[in-house]
């Protein structure tokens, strides 16, 4: 009886620690992006291309800059509220490089709290350290908001972000979905669209917990805010041809000269802002992963 | 490729527009309120005169100085078409069949008129475009005109 009760106790000892320890927020790194002098103007093409500003700046702003934050995001889990990541106190100043480097891409805040995934770090986490660095830099240049940030409004029992440790474990996956022996353009494209415009986070279905269905990757979803579906933009349903791609992204047309609109319309302004080499390297990708009927 | 199979696709590929043209002309015509219907044809005639602009810009057209003024005049009277008798309140998603016009063309009604005067701008700059450079040049503000007004003043597909 004695030796059952130590193993019990034992086997609870280990479940906890090892719980704690996969719940565990990743540590700081100090030597992040040692010795790379950072380059703003690349921050602000890191910048557009990771559409920070789509859902940070306030709802229906047009200064594309002051990110206050503000938009509302509905989901199945609660709503949550895009934050102020201006450079002030309401939002990210005082950060160390760091710091922000894994909020960025571990999805871990400054006091050491888990993130909800709609902030999608799990794309971000490929950023590469020079790209991370230098948006950290482009950020420090923009005007400061002192509005504060909103509180999510999420329900018991996705309101204990240590439990999002354990999602973090299931689902954020860090290899990359589209493999193979790939040109520069097609790698260049595969960053493009897995990590920095996290394309995969409204155009890929997601299971129960809201993880990622990858085996449906760009396949179209339904709209988390409940109206529309989000389109298939694998082959098997976008036939544009590359070129029309390529100038979507630039013009926002339509080959048949309808126009973009509803949330992919900042996209495109992001996209507008890239080079063409870019453009190209996303629309090269699309025609490349596997077509989803 | 060879001749016969150029053909035979393009000719596939004209029956499916053909097709679909009419399955869409039937659908719509039946129940669609006419303010909507009217909405409807103004953005196709808007879409048209785009494309000429577009074809002429990709290089697709050859540039011909009447085709594009003709195009930018067009745009530019579609954008100056007045409201009232089209826009007409509670013709919005939701409440009226075959409609992706938001609520807020009419909680906002400031906010709309200032999008039509970006295209009758943009529209103005192309009337006297001298070459196709100079109408891919006009293309941005353009296309910045639809996606502006897109973005705020039109609801998702399929709701």
């Amino acid at each position: 009886m004695k030796t059952l009760v130590r193993i019990l106790a034992i086997c609870v000892i280990v479940g906890a620690v090892g719980a704690w320890v996969l719940t565990a927020p990743a540590p700081l790194e100090d030597d992040f992006a040692a010795g790379h002098t950072a380059d703003v103007e690349n921050g602000a093409l890191v910048f557009a291309a990771a559409g920070c500003a789509s859902c940070h700046t306030a709802p229906g702003a047009e200064d594309k800059q002051m990110l206050s934050g503000g938009h509302s995001f509905a989901s199945d889990f609660g709503t949550f509220y895009a934050p102020n990541i201006s450079p002030g106190v309401q939002g990210i100043g005082g950060w160390s490089p760091a710091e922000f480097a894994r909020a960025v891409t571990k999805g871990v805040s400054p006091d050491g709290d888990h993130y909800y995934p709609a902030f999608p770090y799990t794309s971000y986490q490929r950023m590469t350290a020079p790209d991370v660095s230098d948006l950290y830099a482009y950020m420090q240049t923009l005007p400061v908001s002192d509005v504060p940030s909103k509180a999510h409004e999420v329900g018991f029992p996705f309101n204990i972000r240590r439990g999002l440790g354990v999602w973090k474990q299931m689902y954020m996956a860090d290899d990359p979905v589209l493999t193979g022996d790939l040109s520069e353009q097609l790698e260049r494209g595969r960053y493009l669209v897995e990590a920095l415009g996290h394309c995969g986070e409204c155009h890929t279905p997601r299971n129960a917990l809201g993880g990622l269905d990858r085996d449906m990757w760009l396949a179209g979803a339904p709209n988390p805010s409940g109206k529309g579906e989000i389109p298939n933009i694998t082959p098997g349903k976008l036939d544009w041809a590359e070129s029309d791609l390529v100038y979507y992204f630039e013009s926002g047309f339509t080959p048949d000269y309808d126009s973009v609109g509803g949330s992919m319309a900042a996209v495109v302004t992001n996209l507008s802002k890239l080079p063409e080499s870019d453009r190209a390297a996303i629309a090269a990708y699309l025609k490349a992963v596997p077509a989803v009927p | 490729m060879n001749l016969f199979m150029k053909s035979t696709m393009a000719l596939g590929l004209g029956v499916a527009v053909i097709a679909t043209a009419s399955i869409a002309g039937s659908h719509s015509s039946e129940k669609l309120n006419p303010a909507v219907a009217a909405r409807q044809h103004q953005m196709q005639m808007v879409g048209y005169s785009i494309g000429i602009l577009g074809a002429v810009a990709k290089g697709e057209m050859e540039y011909d100085a009447a085709m594009v003024s003709s195009a930018a005049k067009n745009l530019n009277a579609l954008a100056q078409l007045d409201r009232a008798s089209l826009w007409i309140e509670g013709t919005e998603q939701g409440a009226t069949a075959g409609t992706r016009a938001k609520a807020e063309i009419w909680s906002d009604p400031d906010g709309f008129a200032e999008k039509f005067q970006a295209l009758a701008d943009a529209s103005a700059a192309l009337i006297d475009a001298s070459d196709a450079a100079a109408v891919g040049a006009g293309m941005g503000d353009l296309g910045g005109s639809c996606k502006g007004c897109h973005e705020k003043y039109r609801g998702p597909k399929n709701e």
